[in-house]
């Protein structure tokens, strides 16, 4: 048990940060929120300055052009990005941690060859095509048909919490190419070009009146044979490769803002006038921030622990849902806290990028926790995988 | 970086672990509430296996490992729920001869003593040092325990003693650190006892583990001690890094807890002290409500027979409730972190 990075892991953060020193300045402004172009562009050219750095990939082998880096060498890249405010992994999520290193594993060569250098370069987005309206958390009972034609699967259904599915030029894609067959046993794994005949999309509007969310209609969609990963029938077990991307690192870049977050809301609270003077000398409120502090300390360790035990066995341990349902919860209680700091000016939601000064970004903060606990899995699911699979308590079914 | 038990330690908790159901099963712990919680034969065999000379090094005759490594044995302990002055005991080890040793923090009025019956020696902290006070010296007026596994006595006023060291550096942070340890055992040892008996109580024809009502409780529990255990270890990580083994006698971190502030720092540089400090608390914080919500859940999830004292859930809450105040209330040690909110200890 050793929390200290070793002399060559000082050696990686050492470099990445003064290659971050350099090119972070010449960035120039993030763009706004809605400016889909504009942020297609800056999340891409992200990517492509990773690239040319050699920092793209970090955790993919070299056999496919990312740098082979350890789960420890990831986990410092992660957390030296978000500490010196480099830009977020954006719309290349899907891309750069779910269906990359799905390809890696399950793709033919052709395919990876296609797709991986032109994910790494910055030159492809991708969404995820999983949920469905009657398959949210009973995934594998999802009902987008795909009957084999020749050479094509011909794709008639929709799905949901799509993101970016509005830019994106890929799909991640799970039909169902048997009706007959048991759920899990009848699903298959496509790549879905987003520009077919037959694609509408359409962006959700969420309660926080954010819209990276997408619904995706397909109608007839003709998609080759050859796009299909692993063996027909067997995408779920696919898909179950994918979701052990999701756990793990997922969620070190969004902690370690948070943590950023909650001192913002320190500093608040020394300037928030209350009961004639401020926040911060109000104990309640002090105390608070100092448990919400403990809590973060504690999922950051959590998440080293994880991460070491990547390390060790080449999987993240079950640490991620406990980590996910924890965190979820905590969060909640840090937008509750600015709210009561706040008072009236909690009615106010900031424009754009967030208005530090009012608070405001604290307060759309409290909107978009409340997705925390449902997306990747609600809590109630993440419940059930801590109780079945790491309990042993008997299955409901 | 490697945050995860080495082989080393999964032995040390492993041959601890037997060692506690062989010598102290549930039964035997029981019946230790007859004999002022400590049983001397069975304190010996703790003290001869090195429970209590762990930090101590090799040249001076203990076992020579690390806070990490003395948290993990404490965890094991506080799973098995053995009783006595552990805590005092292990820091004891460096200043005093004796075998059974309290712990308690100097205040000015009548101070309840923690296993009054069964003490060789009680040290009090204050500013200026640790004291030793003889056990014959105290005049104890025995009081009803919330725990019947920590009997305590009421001592009008603490004797001044003989100081067995000058300085208090360490000492508070380290009992914080091991007491921390036994209540992530303890919220360990009722999430096990809550799901072993969810597991085979049945109701309307099911396992009562089968309803999610039960199961995610029980997911709840697990999280809650999972989450206090990162924590933890991660502060046994920091001390180790900041104090090693041993007990230098510098001014510091004890102090704080009367209000100094941290800025005066300590021999090791003031980055390292404030994050051991956050450390500790956090993990004080994180086990003490693990251990509090895991004890409660325990009982909730044996309904009727919970609240019975036939079952062992309410001695997992009990010894939780016992164990948190000292050295500071958790209201405390928040504000210590907020102190430190701000000031990232990671980079």
């Amino acid at each position: 048990m050793d929390i200290r990075f070793s002399a060559e892991e000082i050696a990686f953060r050492d470099e990445l940060r003064a290659w971050l020193g350099e090119v972070l300045p010449t960035l120039g402004d993030p763009p706004d929120r809605d400016d889909w172009t504009a942020r297609r562009e800056w999340d891409m050219g992200w990517q492509r300055k990773l690239y040319d750095a050699g920092y793209a990939g970090i955790n993919w082998p070299s056999e496919f052009g990312g740098r082979g880096s350890t789960p420890t060498e990831h986990l410092i890249f992660l957390e030296e990005t978000t500490r010196m405010g480099a830009p977020y992994v954006g719309m290349n999520f899907v891309a750069q941690l779910h269906a990359g290193p799905t390809l890696i594993l399950e793709a033919t060569p052709e395919q990876q060859v296609r797709h991986l250098p032109a994910m790494l370069k910055g030159e492809e987005v991708w969404c995820q095509g999983f949920s469905e309206p009657n398959a949210g958390s009973d995934l594998a009972s999802l009902s987008t048909r795909a009957i084999r034609d020749g050479d094509h699967y011909v794709v008639t259904g929709q799905k949901i919490w799509t993101s970016f599915g509005h830019v994106a030029d890929y799909c991640e894609l799970l039909v169902r190419t048997d009706q007959e067959a048991p759920k899990h046993r009848g699903i298959t794994w496509l790549i879905c070009p987003m520009d077919l005949p037959g694609i509408e999309v359409r962006p959700i509007t969420t309660v926080a009146g954010s819209s990276e969310f997408c619904e995706v209609f397909f109608d007839e969609v003709r998609i080759p044979v050859e796009n299909r990963v692993g063996d027909e029938n067997d995408g779920w077990r696919v898909a179950m490769v994918t979701f052990s991307f999701e756990r793990g690192t997922a969620f070190i870049s969004e902690l370690l803002g948070t943590m950023n977050q909650l001192a913002e809301m320190a500093e608040l609270a020394r300037s928030v006038p209350r009961n004639g003077s401020t926040a911060w000398d109000d104990d309640e409120i002090r105390r608070e921030i100092g448990r919400l502090q403990a809590e973060y300390d504690a999922l950051w360790a959590l998440t080293k622990r994880v991460v070491s035990q990547a390390q060790r066995t080449g999987m993240p341990g079950p640490g991620g849902s406990v980590f996910k349902l924890y965190y979820a919860e905590v969060k909640k209680r840090m937008a509750d806290l600015a709210h009561r700091m706040l008072e009236r000016r909690s009615l106010v939601l900031a424009e754009g990028s967030g208005d530090e000064q009012t608070g405001g970004d604290m307060v759309a903060s409290r909107l978009y926790v409340l997705s925390l606990s449902i997306a990747a899995g609600t809590s109630e699911i993440q419940r059930n995988i801590i109780g079945e699979r790491i309990l042993g308590l008997p299955k409901e079914r | 970086m490697d945050f995860e038990l080495s082989d080393d330690q999964v032995a040390l908790c492993d041959g601890i672990w037997d060692l506690c159901q062989g010598r102290f099963d549930i039964d035997t712990v029981r019946g230790l509430a007859e004999c002022g919680g400590v049983d001397r034969q069975l304190w010996g065999e703790l003290a001869d296996t090195g429970v209590f000379s762990l930090v101590v090094p090799e040249e001076d005759g203990g076992v020579g490992l690390g806070w990490a490594e003395a948290g993990l044995v404490f965890e094991q302990l506080g799973r098995a729920l053995v009783p006595g002055p552990l805590v005092g005991t292990l820091l004891a080890a460096e200043v005093v001869d004796d075998s059974v040793v309290g712990l308690i923090e100097r205040t000015d009025g009548p101070a309840l003593v923690e296993y009054p019956d069964v003490l060789d020696a009680l040290l009090v902290l204050d500013g200026d040092g640790v004291w030793r006070v003889d056990a014959a010296e105290l005049s104890v007026e025995m009081a009803q325990s919330v725990d019947p596994l920590t009997p305590v006595g009421r001592v009008a006023k603490l004797p001044q003693g003989e100081q067995v060291s000058e300085g208090t550096y360490g000492w508070a942070n380290r009992a914080v650190f091991l007491s921390s340890a036994l209540q992530v055992g303890l919220a360990m040892g009722a999430r096990e006892l809550a799901v072993a008996y969810a597991q085979e109580r049945q109701q309307f024809g099911k396992p009562i583990g089968q309803f999610q009502a039960v199961k995610h409780k029980c997911a709840d529990m697990y999280s809650r001690e999972e989450v206090a255990r990162a924590s933890l270890y991660y502060a046994g990580c920091v001390m180790d890094a900041t104090m090693g083994p041993g007990l230098p006698a510098e001014p510091g971190d004890y102090l704080y807890f009367h209000g100094c502030t941290i800025e005066r720092g300590d021999a090791l540089g003031d980055h390292e002290h404030r994050e051991l400090v956050r450390a500790v608390s956090g993990a004080r914080i994180l086990a003490a409500e693990a251990a509090d919500h895991n004890g409660k859940d325990c009982v909730q999830v044996h309904g009727g027979m919970g609240f019975t004292w036939e079952i062992n859930a309410h001695l997992y809450l009990k010894r939780a409730w016992a164990l948190t105040p000292c050295f500071g209330s958790l209201d405390r040690h928040a504000e210590r972190i907020a102190e430190m909110v701000g000031a990232n200890p990671l980079g």
